[in-house]
C-alpha cells in the first residue's frame, strides 16, 4: 500500500515540477507528512528522484536551444562547492531540526512566490 | 574618441566581473541550499536567472534545469554515502515524477498557470507552518 502512496507522491511533485514550478520542494514535505518519511531520507528521495525526468527535460528544451551552457557554468561551478558544503553540514543536524528549518525555508519561498505572483507576473507567451 | 571607447571597455569590464561575482554568490547560495534542504535549488536559480540576470524566462527555466542536474547528482551521492536513502522508496517515487512530470508538460499550455501558482504557494505555505509548528 505505501507504495501506491510513494508513486502519488512522486505524480505530485512531478506533476507541478513539469509546469515549472518547484516540484521537489512539495514532495519533500508530501513524504514528510503524510507518509511519516524521516526529513533525511525524504531530501534523498528528492534529490535523487528527480534525476532521470531532469535528464529528459534537459534533452528536449537543449534540442529547442533554451539552454545557455555559457550562463550557467560558472553558477554551476560554485553551486557544486555549495552543494558539497550543504550536504555535508546535514550530517550534525538532527531530522526534526531540520525539517523545522525546511519548514521556514518553505515559508520564505512562498513569500517570494506571493510577491512574484502579486508584482511580477508576466502571461506566458505561447511558446514551442 | 578612442578615449570613449577605452572608457566603455573599462565599463565593460566592470560590469562582467559584477556578473561574474553574482554568479558565484548566486551559485554558492543555490547549491548550499540544494545540498542542505535536498530541493529547492530549481526555485531559486529559475529566479536568478530571470530577475538578476536578466535572462528570458524559457531559458532560464532549462538552464536552471542543467544548473540543478549535476548538484542533485553530487548531494545525492553525499546522501546514499551517509546511509539517508533506502531505494525500495525511492524507486516508486521515481516513477512517479516521471509520470507527473510528463502529465505536467502536457498539461502546462492547457490550464491556467496562474491557477497553479496559486495553488502551489498556499500549499507551499500551509506546509511550512505545518513543519515549523508541528500539531498532532
Amino acid at each position: 500500500m505505501e507504495i501506491i502512496f510513494l508513486i502519488i507522491a512522486g505524480v505530485l511533485g512531478g506533476f507541478f515540477a513539469g509546469m515549472g514550478m518547484g516540484g521537489g520542494t512539495l514532495l519533500i514535505p508530501i513524504l514528510t507528512i503524510f507518509l511519516g518519511i524521516t526529513q533525511k531520507l525524504a531530501q534523498g528521495i528528492n534529490l535523487i528522484s528527480f534525476i532521470p525526468m531532469a535528464i529528459i527535460a534537459l534533452y528536449i528544451h537543449n534540442k529547442n536551444h533554451f539552454v545557455h551552457f555559457k550562463v550557467a557554468l560558472p553558477i554551476m561551478f560554485f553551486g557544486i562547492i555549495g552543494s558539497l558544503t550543504g550536504a555535508y553540514f546535514i550530517k550534525d543536524i538532527n531530522n526534526q531540526t531540520l525539517s523545522r528549518w525546511f519548514g521556514v525555508f518553505l515559508i520564505l519561498l512562498g513569500i517570494f512566490s506571493i510577491v512574484k505572483l502579486l508584482f511580477l507576473y508576466k502571461k506566458p507567451k505561447k511558446q514551442y | 574618441m578612442a578615449n570613449k571607447i577605452a572608457n566603455n571597455k573599462g565599463m565593460n569590464k566592470k560590469k562582467n566581473r559584477l556578473n561574474l561575482l553574482l554568479k558565484i554568490i548566486g551559485g554558492l547560495f543555490i547549491g548550499f541550499c540544494n545540498g542542505f534542504f535536498g530541493g529547492g535549488g530549481g526555485m531559486l536559480a529559475v529566479p536568478f536567472m530571470l530577475y538578476v540576470l536578466k535572462e528570458e524566462e524559457k531559458i532560464s527555466h532549462a538552464t536552471a534545469i542543467f544548473i540543478i542536474l549535476p548538484l542533485s547528482v553530487i548531494s545525492g551521492t553525499i546522501y546514499i554515502l551517509n546511509g539517508e536513502l533506502v531505494f525500495s522508496k525511492l524507486l516508486p517515487v521515481m516513477l512517479g515524477i516521471i509520470v507527473g512530470g510528463s502529465l505536467g508538460a502536457l498539461f502546462l499550455n492547457k490550464i491556467k498557470g496562474k491557477t497553479v501558482a496559486i495553488i502551489f504557494t498556499i500549499l507551499m505555505i500551509v506546509a511550512g507552518i505545518r513543519l515549523v509548528i508541528p500539531w498532532k
